[in-house]
């Protein structure tokens, strides 16, 4: 070992410190920013460290180096720009290009590694199976997340996606990618084959994403981060790079615990969304909500809901999907001010699967201000319900389903909010579409309950209006 | 070489099982600026970028590196762009005194 490459293994070492340390602070909100900074810091010095060795050590064409440093420049505005103006509300579907374009990268440089050993150093094994893996990996996950990326932005419809055949398209597109992947392993220097495990990867990738519906998506994008994570760890195994393989992992890790929580919150095996929508129950979605005994829907309107909400102590506001795709997070947050402002209690009950990815809806309501104190979590918020005077769900539903409490329908045993438990109930929706799951809502019919159709912001800013009359009167 | 491989194997488990341990530590309501903060560790792709770089030396290695570099810079300065503006939203110094009290 040379003085040099003990300066980049410990360069290495001080990097995966920094990834491990950065990740860790990341689990309080008072801390998190300074770990993705140290997270950051780590990233520093081992790129630094790469470009160090690779100058000092093999030093490169000049026209390679020019190369990267226009990628670098492309890739590196275009990451910077989408990220500064990207609004909160369309934050997974960035999260899932970003992911795409990780796994594009890591396909690259298995490829470029495979074409650039075609004459010369004959590559062995160890370098063989991880290059062929890394293409395979990295393909997969760069076509998926632009679909899942393309599913979440609306550009491709979100609902499941599928047509005659695709199922064979799909498991030939598999067989061809790992027997084109084993012969390449097997007769190295034929670039051909490596194309056709590239090739084969990406249609499967794209068809493996098509026929999931948009509200799994977000378990998609976290599964592909996952595979990322391997993939970028066996860009590492193949080039023999520590700080990549430590890297890889680590998101590897990430990326499967939280894809396994996901998919828990929302009461779906991963096996069931991955095959979702192969016939599986998804159709019934988009078909009505069927036994709901609309009979018994007692609507209020903004005044009715004002008179409750300046009378009471204890107000949970209980924010969804519909409250995110309406970006009403600002006007949730001035209704919850001014009722604070008016010495009542006020708090967020959020569900772990709120918004259009777990943990969503937490950034919506920090990009409106609110404290990071009036934020319950699921058991926090359920130990309260009993005492709150109102419960407000601004576009929720499966997620406070009290069905979930009885066997045999989709949502059984999925943890849910107990808003029912409030001593009132108020339900801002636009319509009484069925949530995800397709079924009826007993909550809606609850005699507590009073249901206010409107779209969330405009019918929040109605409700302000109302309650600033009664507030100031 | 096998030895490397070994190695490498070691590092690869150990840092899984670390990545279980820390992640699982993380609450849900910073679950998202996670998935983000994760998606832009493994921008450490773009290392392997440079070193495509210093191996290339034909128009083909120059075109791929161009592209690895171009489609790891995106995800690396990106993804840590987007989280950092994330958390910096839940960093805002709050007036409002903490309820701990009401914790049983």
């Amino acid at each position: 070992m040379t003085t040099l490459e003990f300066a980049i293994g410990a360069a290495y070492l001080v990097a995966a410190v920094l990834f491990v340390v950065g990740l860790h602070l990341m689990r309080a909100p008072s801390t998190a920013r300074r770990g993705n900074l140290i997270s950051a810091g780590g990233m520093v010095v081992a790129v630094l460290a790469t470009v160090v060795f690779a100058l000092l050590d093999a030093g490169g064409s000049v026209w390679a180096w020019i190369a990267l440093l226009l990628g670098l420049l492309a890739g590196g505005s275009f990451g910077v720009v989408r990220a500064r103006t990207v609004k909160m509300t369309d934050i997974p579907q960035l999260v899932s290009l970003f992911n795409a374009v990780g796994g594009g990268a890591a396909a690259a440089v298995a490829f470029a590694d495979f074409v650039l050993h075609l004459t010369g150093v004959t590559l062995g094994l160890t370098s063989l199976v991880p290059i062929v893996l890394d293409v395979l990996i990295g393909s997969v996950t760069f076509s998926g997340s632009l679909i899942a990326s393309g599913k979440l932005q609306g550009v491709i419809p979100s609902r499941p996606l599928s047509f005659p055949g695709a199922r064979v398209i799909n498991v030939a597109a598999v067989v061809v990618a790992l027997g084109a992947g084993v012969l390449s392993i097997l007769s190295p220097h034929n670039v051909v084959l490596l194309v056709v495990v590239l090739i084969a990867s990406l249609v499967f990738g794209v068809l493996m994403v098509l026929p999931i519906g948009g509200a799994d998506a977000p378990v998609i994008v976290s599964l592909l981060n996952a595979f990322t994570g391997l993939a970028v760890a066996m860009a590492g195994f193949a080039i023999d790079n520590q700080a990549m393989i430590i890297a890889g992992a680590l998101v590897g890790a990430a990326g499967t615990i939280l894809t396994l929580q996901m998919a828990k919150a929302m009461n779906r095996s991963v096996g069931s969304i991955v095959l979702g929508g192969f016939g599986t129950g998804d159709e019934k979605a988009v078909a009505g909500a069927p036994g709901q005994d609309v009979a018994n829907i007692r609507q209020v309107t903004a005044d009715d809901i004002a008179i409750q909400l300046a009378y009471a102590q204890h107000v949970m506001i209980v924010p969804g999907y519909g409250l995110a795709a309406a970006q009403a997070q600002h006007e949730a947050a001035d209704l919850a001010t001014l009722l604070t402002d008016h010495g009542i209690d006020v708090r967020y009950a959020i569900h772990p699967v709120a918004g259009r990815m777990p943990g969503h809806m937490n950034v919506l309501l920090a990009e409106a201000n609110v404290p990071y104190a009036q934020m319950l979590q699921l058991d926090e918020a359920n130990a309260v319900f009993d005492t709150c005077d109102i419960a407000l769900v601004i576009g929720a539903n499966d997620v406070c389903n009290p069905d979930a409490r009885k066997p045999g329908n989709p949502v059984s045993g999925m943890p849910i909010l107990d808003v029912d438990r409030a001593k009132s109930i108020v339900v801002i929706k636009r319509s009484m579409s069925p949530g995800y799951a397709g079924i009826p809502n007993p909550l809606f019919t609850d005699a507590k309950t009073g249901m206010y159709f409107a779209d969330a912001k405009r019918g929040l800013d109605d409700i302000i209006v109302a309650v600033k009359e009664y507030i100031t009167a | 070489m096998i030895e490397t491989l070994f190695s490498n194997l070691a590092i690869f488990v150990l840092s899984l099982l670390v990545g279980f341990e820390v992640i699982s530590k993380i609450p849900t309501t910073l679950h998202t600026p996670m998935m983000s903060g994760a998606n832009a560790i493994h921008g450490v792709i773009v290392a392997g970028a440079v070193v495509t770089a210093s191996l290339a030396n034909s128009p083909a290695g120059y075109v791929l590196t161009f592209i690895a570099a171009a489609l790891a810079a995106a995800n690396v300065f990106g993804g840590y762009v987007v989280t950092d503006r994330m958390l910096r939203m839940f960093h805002k110094p709050v007036p409002v005194p903490t309820k701990n009290a009401d914790r049983p």
